[in-house]
């Protein structure tokens, strides 16, 4: 368990990481805070010849709250924002997500960047980036370019970058005074990678609903009936009839996802969906 | 007891930990020795495989090593006497074909691991890929492949037990209750991995292996046999062991590999285990089947069982142990605690492409545990009573011991079913019954399960002899000796790795002597430094290195009185020894100043006493069927059959294990083993697919309970002295870790009753759990919340 011989690269610019992964041609990867990355280089299993570290780039560290919206560099840590040091525009939600990421030696090198690069499908904000409607800042050495989250992570570990763009920043929309939310991780133990995972939000003043179900085989699912259902039990009793017609709606989502899932999966995804829109809708 | 404060019975503060909280412990990747070079393994990619070729580029001659350049060193053959029992060849690196997954190829050496590694990498090996056996029912059809293609078929050994009249039983019992069971294979995973460092000494012209091992005397004997040469030229060193738990009791291909390329190269060479190597090839734990039927009468008293034990032990025996062990004692414990004189069994062990099968905490009786205490606990649905009333009802009772059970078994002391009165007391049933019937709390469904057991330990010479083992490990051995300050060393011939036991040898040797055990070293580990001994595993070692130091201490005391004696100018009769002195009518000698005289002012000395204090013995138990420690758990669960999860609200351990030297010892390897037991329930797994590729290779994918999966244990203790040893001690190393299976699935089985729901294999997963739930709400009948 030791990596096979490969270069280091430290940029202190963007620009310079991103003309050294294209001179990589392919075998060169970009790597934040390395939690998901130097466990696959010991292994072997990614062939690599360059690593190009992204933690001398100073910008990537910074957050900027603007009108509306936080923009998070993607090199700023779990760790930065479970402990508050960062803005949080989701009213707690990115707080609490991101203290129940792995264990704490995991959050106080992972990235929030590293994780939507990488888009393991159990990741946490994969599914909350996509619930949020966040947007992702790309950089290149042709310039610059956004694409919402919902649009960014394709499939398990596939997304929208390049092989010679960067993961850059990610522009979280400020939720209102009225936004409810929930979550759900379902894990077998306190750290570990979800078995399930979902995520909910309401923000009735922009009119806003959206729950997205992570830890799936492959992208994220964003459920629109389930939304629908939680839009509708918003303001009411929670009741076993309305938890009902929640379950329906998340099964009827994941059943038109396109997924391959046997029966445990889909039970639990549409469970994980059940929790977290009664969180959001009884608190 | 009644010795000082600091001997038997005290909570003693260890003497090993204040190296081990500095970082002072030395563990085998803490040796640095100049020149070392570092040794990485190319493994089987593949289940099972003829080996066409190893394609070795020239420039990496010398480098590389595979089977050819290890062409005369023996194989690893575990023998036993069995009838029927077949051995395997397991070469330390595979010599024409592999046969599971991780299978040791070749030996590359270079500066660095990650060097060696690179070398393992670039070689290309021709292999012929063969089906692979995977699933221990199909190895045991007449068209399955063979492991071991000199062998009729893949039983390693069958056998069968027939005790008592099963006729009779069938026909008397008011119910009958079958069950099928499964302990999945897991891993062992101490905090130290295996590990080898080996070097030639030119001086003292010895090879000198330096092993993460459990018993470093077997493994010089061993060696020596295999690599060709005299024991007198081979030091085995165990340093710091960080944890065995059974996997460091066997000798490992890697350890005879890298000894073996210690003779043929001018450095020091060393291999570490790391996390990957470890799930893939070391030893496996558990992997059991049983089928059981129970017969009982309109009560729930057991009038006989029928069982039938598989093991899958995996592509080669384990030495010394055989593949055959797990089974034969799994089979032989069934009967656990109970007054049960019908059992029959029928016992197969089956070789399969998977890691070999090895010793783990609690060896083959956490399988049994599981099998009897599912059982009883079904028994008593079928009867409609509570399942601890009917364990207790069941249980050998205090005045039938000594106790031979259905298997031979010599139970020596206690009162088994006063353990479940207590852990039922404890657990508090008729609380949880009342909230049962409040209905599920917040979805949850609540459930408490009981499982008993009996943990043979300490066995002697005819024990082993009987389990057909060409070795037999019925004594251990101890050097007592006094320095000239009037101090103490021990030597022993066990090997602690967890255990305390450089504490609480130390408070044995207070017992007798009256020194402050922190005024006594303990020295073991090492085939240079203590008298040959067999190593710590099986439970052992408290009560066998404890009677040995207890007896080498006893020698000593008596010379120390005569010279004590001499000193005060007194009459023997007229002193005592007390508190690290000799004390007289009129005086006192301290042991420094009577330890003077012996060594080094042999001036003062009787006449005719010889000089020097320096005694070494041997001990063996007074009986060899073993002291029997024994416990109940209890388990408290809640299950969500939402998420299908399980929480562990509370456990409670009542236990017996005779005589206690350090309760705060006892303590922690009650919980300790709990933990163990814990994983074994509910996390740990290796899985293999069709293909005998493992599925858990990384901690990705392989859980290990952690602190946030512990429950508070609540432990109360009882203490049965053992008639048979040194103290009346009991060994109880294993036994927290037996149990914890059988108690959880009975909690879990309790909360899922309303929903007709049962779960009867190992861990159980939120996905096995699902299934359950699944099945019983597509039976007629069947109803889900």
């Amino acid at each position: 368990m030791k990596p096979a011989p490969f270069e280091l690269a430290r940029p202190a610019t963007l620009a310079e990481a991103a003309r050294r992964l294209r001179e990589g041609d392919g075998m060169a990867r970009a790597m934040a805070g390395g939690q998901s990355l130097v466990p696959m280089l010991n292994l072997r299993l990614a062939p690599v010849d360059c690593i190009v570290d992204l933690g001398r780039i100073a910008e990537l560290r910074e957050v900027r709250a603007e009108a509306g919206s936080v923009t998070f560099g993607a090199c700023v840590t779990h760790a930065a924002i479970e402990d508050g040091l960062a803005h949080d525009p989701t009213g707690g939600l990115m707080r609490r997500i991101a203290g129940g990421i792995a264990y704490r030696a995991v959050r106080n090198r992972g990235t929030l960047g590293g994780s939507l690069a990488l888009s393991d499908p159990s990741a946490e904000w994969v599914s909350l980036m996509m619930a949020l409607d966040a947007t992702i800042g790309i950089a290149g050495v042709d310039g610059e370019r956004e694409v919402p989250a919902r649009e960014f992570t394709l499939g398990a570990y596939t997304t929208a970058l390049a092989e010679d763009e960067i993961l850059a920043t990610v522009r979280v929309p400020v939720l209102g005074p009225d936004a409810r939310h929930g979550s759900f991780k379902m894990c077998r133990k306190t750290g570990e990678f979800a078995q399930s995972l979902a995520m909910a939000v309401s923000d009735p003043g922009l009119h806003y609903a959206r729950v997205v179900v992570g830890a799936t085989e492959g992208a994220p699912v964003v459920m629109e009936r389930a939304a629908e259902a939680m839009r509708r039990a918003g303001g009411q009793a929670w009741s076993a009839a309305a938890e009902e017609r929640v379950r329906e709606a998340a099964a009827a989502d994941l059943a038109g996802a396109g997924l391959d899932q046997d029966a445990f999966a889909a039970d639990m995804h549409a469970a994980s969906a059940v929790a977290a829109i009664r969180e959001a809708v009884r608190r | 007891m009644s010795g000082p404060p600091r001997a038997i019975g005290a909570s003693v503060r260890r003497n090993e930990d204040g190296r081990f909280l500095r970082g002072g412990g030395q563990y085998l990747g803490d040796i640095a020795l100049p020149g070392t070079k570092d040794v990485a393994f190319l493994r089987s990619p593949l289940a099972h495989a003829a080996i066409r070729g190893v394609d070795i580029p020239d420039e990496l001659r010398g480098r590389v090593h595979t089977a050819d350049s290890l062409a005369e060193v023996k194989p690893i053959v575990a023998v036993s006497s069995a009838p029927g029992y077949r051995r395997s060849e397991h070469f330390p690196l595979a010599r024409d074909k592999v046969r599971f997954v991780g299978e040791p190829v070749a030996m590359c050496v270079a500066d660095t691991r990650a060097e060696a590694e690179d070398l393992a990498q670039s070689l290309l090996v021709d292999f012929d890929e063969l089906p692979a056996v995977v699933d221990m029912d199909r190895a045991l059809e007449p068209d399955a492949a063979r492991v071991h293609e000199d062998w009729p078929d893949n039983r390693v050994l069958e056998s069968t037990i027939q005790a008592g009249d099963l006729a009779a039983a069938k026909a008397a019992a008011a119910v009958v209750v079958r069950r099928a069971y499964r302990l999945n294979r897991h891993a062992s995973v101490p905090m130290e991995g295996r590990g080898v460092l080996a070097y030639f000494d030119s001086r003292q012209d010895e090879l000198v292996v330096y092993s993460s091992t459990q018993f470093p005397h077997l493994i010089r004997t061993i060696l020596a046999e295999y690599l060709g040469m005299p024991e007198r030229r081979l030091r085995v060193v165990a340093p710091d062991v960080g944890g065995g738990f059974g996997v460091k009791s066997n000798l490992h291909p890697e350890e005879l590999a890298v000894a073996a390329l210690a003779l043929r190269v001018d450095h020091p060479v060393r291999w570490v285990e790391d996390r990957r190597e470890h799930l893939l090839a070391s030893q496996h734990a558990r992997e059991h089947a049983y089928r059981v039927t129970a017969y009982a009468d309109a009560r729930g008293r057991l009038l006989g069982i029928e069982a039938d034990v598989r093991v899958d032990a995996g592509a080669y025996s384990v030495w010394p142990w055989t593949a055959a062990m797990e089974a034969g004692m799994s089979a032989g414990i069934i009967p656990g605690p109970y007054d049960l004189g019908v059992y029959h069994a029928r016992v197969v062990t089956v070789a399969t492409n998977k890691s070999p099968l090895g010793p783990y905490r609690g060896v083959g009786r956490t399988g049994a545990c599981l099998a009897i205490e599912r059982t009883i606990d079904e028994v008593a649905r079928a009867v409609g009573r509570e399942a601890w009333e009917v364990r207790m009802e069941n249980m050998v009772r205090k005045d039938q011991m000594p106790y031979r059970s259905a298997t031979g078994k010599v139970y020596d002391s206690g009162d088994y079913p006063e353990s479940v009165r207590m852990a039922a007391r404890l657990m508090d049933v008729a609380a949880v019954r009342a909230r049962q019937a409040q209905g599920p709390e917040s979805g949850r469904h609540i459930g408490v399960g009981f499982a008993s057991y009996t943990e043979q330990t300490a066995h002697g010479t005819v024990e082993w002899a009987a389990r057909g083992l060409p070795l037999v490990f019925g004594y251990e051995s101890a050097t007592a000796r006094m320095t000239p300050d009037g101090d103490l060393v021990l030597e022993v011939g066990v090997q602690n790795h967890g255990q305390g036991l450089e504490t609480t040898l130390a408070q044995v040797a207070s017992e007798e002597l009256g020194i402050d055990p922190g005024r006594v070293a303990v020295r073991h580990g090492d085939t240079a430094l203590s008298p040959y001994g067999m190593g710590t595993f099986a439970s052992r070692s408290m009560v066998m290195a404890g009677g040995a130091v207890s007896r080498a201490c006893r020698l000593l005391r008596e010379k120390l009185l005569r010279i004590g004696a001499h000193l005060l100018q007194e009459s023997l009769d007229d002193v005592v020894l007390e508190n690290a002195g000799v004390r007289g009518r009129g005086g006192r000698a301290e042991f420094a100043e009577i330890a003077l005289a012996a060594c080094v002012r042999t001036e003062r000395l009787p006449p005719g006493e010889d000089p020097g204090l320096d005694v070494t013995t041997v001990y063996e138990p007074g009986a060899s069927t073993g002291a029997y420690s024994y416990g109940t758990h209890a388990a408290l669960v809640a299950v969500d059959p939402g998420h299908c999860g399980v929480e562990i609200l509370d456990y409670v351990v009542v236990h017996d294990c005779g005589t206690v030297v350090n309760p705060m010892i006892v303590d922690g390897q009650l919980i300790g083993g709990v933990a163990q037991g814990i994983g074994t329930a509910l996390y740990e797994e290796i899985p293999y697919d069709e293909y005998g590729q493992p599925l858990a290779s990384t901690f990705m994918d392989y859980l290990l309970p952690g602190a946030t999966e512990m429950p508070e244990v609540r432990l109360a203790h009882m203490n049965t002295p053992s008639p048979h040893t040194a103290y009346g001690i009991k060994g109880m190393g294993e036994g927290g870790a037996i149990a914890p299976p059988g108690a959880i699935l009975n909690a879990i089985n309790d909360a899922l009753a309303p929903l007709q729901a049962e779960v009867n294999e190992t861990p159980a997963t939120p996905r096995r759990l699902h299934a359950a739930l699944r099945a019983a709400a597509r039976r007629p009948g069947g109803e889900r919340a």
